[in-house]
């Protein structure tokens, strides 16, 4: 196509639309695909930013056991409070994310709950890459934020533990497929993927209403109900 | 003749639970000593350009980790922003490790930790906040602190917590200012597990400068 003229450009750019191929993830079978909000494929290197309602349940899979997503939550209508990873591991006296773990923010609520995990290699020790920060910086600024806001992070998919002389350990993947679920309780955003290693295929984020897996009231964690506000 | 000889600069005992700060110039050498004994020293650092703070140049707890790959402070750490820019180094320390993952006391987490009744008792978090404001900093700028004197260890599943403290009365360690660098001080005012010993202490804090000696100089002229 002949991109000479204002018409054979715009009939060029349309053209894209057509060829295409989006990669959009599978719903996975224990969601309702009339429920799925948002379901993206995040490339190595990029970044994701979504407000979600309480309840919104969110779940990052690493497909091909090679990601690495690092995550901030943030207050969405008050976003001067935010994660806070020194009282998320301090409160609930561990230092290793798993099913059942709260995200606390620096005001002693929790914006989100670890409510599934088939991964079990986190950290909340060792932060972003350099080119993670970068990443994070414009998830930031896109929200009127600043670099002031890119605090310190949680990283999903790759492991960290700790010796007892305090040595750090990687543990790297727990392989391909694993997945982890989030369900926002209070008011957030989230940023997340960047990665370490490029591969083939991307890690997702989805979302949806409600959660079937989950009974209501949401789940029980190890912060006393009387400081959660409802 | 030119001798190099470390002057007292500053020298100031911060009160039991007090805040405290201070610009360190690239070069000098500030100690603090644990009076008392088991008191933990909350710091925050942010990098200086004359006597203007720069919000973009923290102190990163997670960058600092990182890049030891190690979770304690101790002789030989360096403090770096999240860029890894090195803010301090640590010089000489008496304890052997001081934690930085376990965050400051707030008057929210305490209620977490320890039950709400605890929740208008003092904080690090407040005192970070009042004295931060006296150099133009807010909330926003607060994040993952350093702990003087505070004893964290991590078991081998995940558990973590504040235990007894390894400092005694008289010890202490020193850091380097290796850019011009603002230290943010609580002197932590705790008092529900034992990083104060269940008794916050007044500490003592010394800036000393490399300079010629100044008998020297008073000579000279």
């Amino acid at each position: 196509l002949s991109t000479d003229s204002t018409t054979g450009a715009r009939d060029h750019a349309r053209s894209h639309v057509r060829t295409a191929t989006m990669r959009i993830p599978a719903t996975p079978p224990d969601v309702d695909p009339s429920r799925l909000l948002w379901a993206e494929a995040v490339p190595p290197g990029s970044y994701a930013t979504r407000v979600l309602g309480r309840g919104t349940r969110l779940r990052l899979i690493d497909p091909d056991g090679g990601a690495c997503a690092h995550l901030l939550l943030f207050r969405s209508e008050a976003p001067w409070e935010r994660l806070n990873v020194a009282d998320t591991m301090k409160v609930p006296w561990q230092a290793y994310l798993g099913a059942g773990h709260p995200l606390l923010s620096d005001q002693g609520r929790v914006l989100a709950t670890v409510v599934a995990d088939s991964s079990g290699h986190h950290d909340t020790l060792c932060g972003m890459t350099d080119a993670g920060g970068a990443k994070m910086l414009l998830a930031a600024i896109k929200h009127g934020l600043d670099i002031r806001d890119v605090a310190p992070s949680v990283s999903l998919f790759k492991g960290v533990r700790v010796g007892d002389d305090g040595t750090l350990g990687f543990t790297g993947s727990a392989g391909s497929g694993a997945s982890v679920d989030l369900l926002p309780w209070w008011l957030r955003w989230s940023t997340p993927p960047t990665r370490w290693t490029p591969t083939r295929r991307s890690p997702a984020s989805m979302c949806w209403p409600g959660a079937p897996a989950i009974s209501s009231p949401p789940p029980s964690t190890t912060v006393p109900n009387t400081c959660v506000p409802c | 003749m030119t001798t190099t000889e470390l002057t007292s600069v500053c020298e100031e005992v911060v009160d039991a639970c007090a805040p405290w700060s201070a610009i360190v110039r690239a070069g000098q050498t500030l100690q603090i000593i644990d009076l008392h004994g088991n008191q933990a020293v909350d710091t925050l650092l942010y990098g200086v350009s004359g006597n203007q703070v720069d919000h973009t140049l923290r102190y990163s707890a997670q960058a600092t980790v990182a890049a030891q790959r190690n979770i304690f402070l101790s002789t030989g750490s360096v403090l770096r922003a999240a860029d890894g820019t090195p803010l301090m180094t640590i010089v000489a320390d008496d304890v052997g490790n001081h934690d930085t993952i376990a965050g400051a006391c707030s008057k929210e987490s305490n209620t977490l930790r320890y039950g709400h009744h605890t929740v208008h008792q003092h904080a690090c978090a407040e005192n970070f906040l009042a004295e931060g404001a006296k150099w133009g900093l807010g909330k926003r700028d607060i994040v993952s602190n350093i702990n003087f004197f505070m004893n964290v260890p991590v078991e081998a599943d995940g558990t973590l917590g504040i235990d007894d403290g390894l400092s005694a009365a008289g010890k202490s360690l020193s850091l380097r200012a290796d850019r011009d660098t603002l230290v943010l001080v609580s002197n932590c005012p705790q008092i529900n597990n034992p990083c104060n010993g269940f008794d916050p202490t007044p500490v003592r804090m010394v800036i000393s400068a490399r300079c010629s000696s100044p008998k020297r100089l008073i000579a000279a002229q």
